[in-house]
């Protein structure tokens, strides 16, 4: 086990780094001078001197790729423009929003999501199926932010429960969290129904059957184990959308957070603020991913040995 | 067409799900490419003492905050929509083919490579590789078409690849390699054809989400720019008036959740008829 | 006494009736070989035999199973689960699919003994360590902690063995357990269950297309068709004067050592489908002696003590080679 993660760990070295090149040639791809899109207007030659000593714009690319780098691992992520903040603190501010956002909706779509999907495949054909798999449609199907504005129309417009934006109070959470959840939920309860209508078909519960083992030990012991692991594994795929799903519903929603932290300096044109918040989202995904990944080989001894 | 693909085409269309949600999708379709007809008014004309104005005979959806019928603004955005999704996800697909069928085919380091890459997009969403790409490139048109291009290729490259992998191993492919075939003569004349049809079906599912995406995008302001209409641009200058005129989000959410569900639906169908669950399933 | 006895077993799904009244005994310590192609009924019957027939969607229409004395159609779930794995176990044709590939072996054997016998889970540890090295199975102290995907087929089938032997049964329901294996492993793992049988004085119902594993292993022989039996008898008899059309086709296809090439034989047409069975004798398609009476009902003919037989035109062939 600890071999697997240390060798998935050292796999995230490479992934990484190809993200913050990426990230890192934002500026030099978008038109005109690098130097021009780190620093306000009218700025003084003086202090355009001082930002490229800081970031060695006067070197090659690898080179100053290289300092972006070292910058970035003792917290200097640059200063962002239109605030005249460095990035790190702005980020430093918005962060715990966004995570308290993305957290609360995970652990909502994953309780519901398995809740219903198993209710869905144990009661298979009867009202309860049939209604989880109509919840299933519209959450799949139904965009993010249509359903945050649906939720804010209904609930917080015309029935007044909910504040309509911002996140001066915890109910403020309510909303935001449902609208990303449900999407979630969707997902997390089809695969459940999914894998355990499809686990109950194997040959080894047959056996399990003929060692004489009861029903709903069989189902909660054995079956919902191994449900749970296709759960997990898109689980784990899929981590991204509660990042997309934020950033979106964020903006929605007018709160504080990388997401319209992102949306708004992208508008702006900030360039040190928006690659500060693609790396920190970016970030995000990947360790999403690979914690995803050790929680599977954690549950399943072939994943385990799948790095060989 | 093969004779399989026909029937199950026609399979689709007899029921309900199918039919219906294909009846919907060729409507929108038709009101796009022949809006200039179809809507009551033109998307632009501004009319400064009616605006805000509730769902009415002349308005069947409204107006907004400058007077603008709703209803016509909708329809001229399917335009722009389902251009940019088709033109995105056609794009997508054709080189997650090639990518994914040469993976599939040569194997060995290259293969390794892509596999790769395309993993690395593949657990990133796609809201935030689209917003790489507008950081790039700038918000618009041309920057929302590249996002959905390179945001949805992952899936493309993997179906592919794992068509192509499946099938290569297959005897008659082997007896083609043995007759003296080149690689680009396999690849097109026995391999491709056989792995396109759970590509083509989930190129039309992803258009859907390409939909979305797009929307999503105009929301943040950033998508395809005014005057042009988009229905995702309408509904974020809509959140202005949210409580005065409620419609102008509802009316256009309205027509994303209609093509996005039928276009779900008429896929889902789709799959079910020819029978390729397992190869288009949830990756 | 027979242990188990088997009188006019019929099993239907939906409409079809693909079992129609199966009857065969079967006394301890004696191996009863179930044979038939595929299609021919032979798992249902061992699902039905162990009650397991619900789970495929099937049921018991008819007939009665006594197992020592108690009646197993129509018996309580709970009362047959306490049976299942203590005193009558299952062995089935995939070892590959039939462990919980989430789990060591060596806890899916211990199960049983935890579950049937009151085991401690130490004490269960220590009895399926000795089972499996029973089974001859090297250094099993290592392999009792083991995940099936680390084993080899013929090994994993030794471990589903030892988990129908942990619950210390009286009959054992083998179905085609060397099928899905090398042919080398064949022979080894019908060894081991012959030598089982022997040792402990168990009860095995063999299911198998392969009468040459019949030859080898077996008492005696139910011969299945399309759902009805064709022939039963002993192994000795059955070889000796096969009776039934369709069983001496069996015989004859079976390869021989110094058989000139192209004169292997099979039988011509295939076994019929559930639902599209042929009136009368369900074999009269496919029969060289077919004649118009065959399309009408057939009875089963007793000739003698062991043996039945159910055609119209039942003639003993003389001894084949």
């Amino acid at each position: 086990m600890l071999n697997y993660c240390a060798k998935r760990l050292l796999l995230l070295v490479p992934v990484f780094l190809a993200v913050s090149v990426v990230i890192f040639m934002i500026i030099h791809l978008v038109p005109g001078d690098p130097i021009d899109n780190m620093i306000q207007i009218g700025s003084s030659p003086e202090q355009k001197a001082a930002l490229i000593a800081r970031y060695g714009l006067d070197q090659p690319l690898l080179l100053q790729y290289s300092v972006w780098l070292r910058n970035l691992f003792t917290g200097d992520l640059g200063d962002a423009i239109i605030m005249r903040r460095p990035v790190f603190e702005l980020i430093a501010e918005n962060l715990p929003h966004s995570l308290r956002l993305g957290s609360l909706a995970f652990i909502f779509s994953t309780v519901v999501g398995i809740a219903t999907g198993a209710l869905a495949a144990v009661f298979k054909d009867s009202w309860i199926d049939r209604s989880v798999m109509a919840l299933i449609l519209l959450g799949s199907t139904l965009p993010s932010f249509w359903l945050g504005l649906l939720m804010i129309l209904l609930f917080a417009v015309q029935l007044e429960w909910f504040p309509v934006s911002g996140a001066r109070t915890w109910t403020a959470l309510v909303l935001p969290v449902l609208t990303i959840g449900l999407h979630g939920v969707a997902l997390v309860s089809r695969v459940t129904r999914a894998a355990m209508l499809d686990v109950g078909r194997r040959d080894f519960v047959l056996m399990l059957h003929a060692k004489g083992l009861s029903h709903r030990r069989i189902q909660l012991q054995h079956v919902l184990r191994h449900a749970l692991l296709p759960v997990v594994t898109i689980l784990s795929l899929r981590i991204g959308w509660i990042v997309g799903g934020a950033v979106t519903i964020e903006f929605v929603f007018a709160r504080p957070g990388l997401g319209s932290l992102l949306i708004t300096s992208l508008a702006q044109r900030d360039y040190p603020v928006v690659q500060g918040c693609l790396l920190m989202l970016a970030m995000a995904v990947m360790l999403g991913t690979l914690l995803g990944d050790m929680v599977q080989a954690a549950m399943d001894p072939r994943v385990r040995d799948s790095l060989r | 067409m093969s004779g399989l693909r026909k029937t199950a085409l026609w399979r689709v269309v007899s029921t309900w799900r199918g039919g219906l949600s294909l009846a919907v999708m060729l409507l929108l379709a038709l009101a796009a490419v022949f809006a200039p007809w179809v809507a009551p008014y033109p998307y632009d004309i501004q009319n400064l003492s009616a605006t805000n104005k509730d769902p009415s005979m002349g308005h069947w959806l409204g107006t907004d905050e400058f007077g603008r019928d709703v209803l016509s603004r909708i329809i001229f955005g399917a335009r722009t929509s389902l251009a940019v999704a088709l033109t995105g996800i056609s794009v997508s697909v054709t080189l997650g083919m090639c990518l994914g069928a040469a993976a599939g085919y040569f194997g060995g380091l290259f293969d390794r490579a892509v596999t790769a890459v395309v993993d690395l997009t593949w657990s990133f969403p796609e809201v935030l590789i689209a917003l790489i790409f507008v950081a790039i490139l700038g918000p618009g048109l041309y920057s929302t078409m590249v996002a959905i291009s390179i945001a949805y290729l992952a899936q493309f490259s993997r179906l592919t690849r794992a068509q192509i992998m499946a099938i290569k191993n297959e005897t008659y492919v082997e007896a083609a390699a043995n007759l003296g075939s080149g690689h680009l003569h396999i690849l097109f004349r026995h391999l491709l054809p056989n792995a396109i049809t759970p590509v083509i079906v989930a190129g039309m599912l992803a258009t859907g989400d390409a939909i979305i995406l797009e929307a999503t995008l105009g929301f943040f302001g950033l998508g395809v720019q005014p005057p042009k209409p988009s229905w995702g641009a309408m509904m974020s200058s809509g959140t202005a008036q949210i409580f005065l005129a409620p419609w102008t989000i509802l009316g256009p959410g309205l027509a994303i959740a209609v093509a996005v569900v039928s276009i779900n639906l008429f896929g889902d169908a789709l799959i079910d008829a020819l029978d390729i669950r397992n190869r288009v399933r949830d990756l | 006494m027979a242990l188990l006895d088997v009188s006019d077993l019929s099993v239907g799904i939906g409409a079809l009736q693909p079992l129609d009244r199966i009857s065969f005994a079967l006394k301890k310590g004696r191996i009863l070989g179930l044979v038939g192609e595929s299609g021919s009924g032979k798992s249902l019957t061992a699902m039905a035999l162990m009650g397991l027939l619900p789970l495929i969607g099937a049921r018991v229409s008819g007939g009665s199973v006594r197992f020592d004395d108690t009646e197993l159609v129509g018996l309580p779930e709970e009362v047959y689960r306490s049976l299942r794995g203590r005193r009558m176990a299952l062995i089935t044709q995939n070892p590959m699919t039939s462990l919980d590939p989430m789990l060591r072996v060596g806890a899916q054997i211990d199960q049983v003994g935890q579950l049937h016998l009151g085991l401690s889970a130490a004490a269960a540890k220590a009895s399926s360590i000795d089972l499996l090295r029973q089974l001859r199975i090297p250094d099993s102290a290592t392999v009792h902690q083991q995940y099936p995907h680390q084993m080899s087929g013929g090994m994993k089938q030794r471990v589903v063995i030892a988990m129908a032997l942990a619950g210390e049964p009286e009959l054992i329901i083998a179905d085609e357990p060397t099928t899905a294996l090398d042919v080398t492993i064949q022979a080894q793992i019908i060894q081991i269950l012959v030598d089982l049988v022997r040792q402990r004085g168990l009860a095995l119902v063999l299911i198998t297309h392969d009468m040459g594993v019949v030859a080898q292993a077996c008492d005696q022989v139910v011969v299945l068709y399309a759902g009805r039996v064709a022939e039963s008898n002993t192994v000795d008899a059955i070889f000796a004067r096969p009776t039934h059309p369709y069983t001496q086709a069996l015989i004859a296809c079976i390869p021989r050592a110094g058989q000139a090439p192209g004169s292997l034989k099979g039988i011509a047409g295939m076994v019929p489908s559930v639902g599209s069975y042929a009136p009368g004798c369900r074999y009269h398609p496919r029969c060289g002696k077919a004649q118009p009476i065959c399309q009408g009902e057939v009875p089963v003919l007793q000739l003698q003590a062991e043996h039945r037989v159910a055609c119209h035109f039942a003639q003993p062939q003389g001894a084949h080679g």
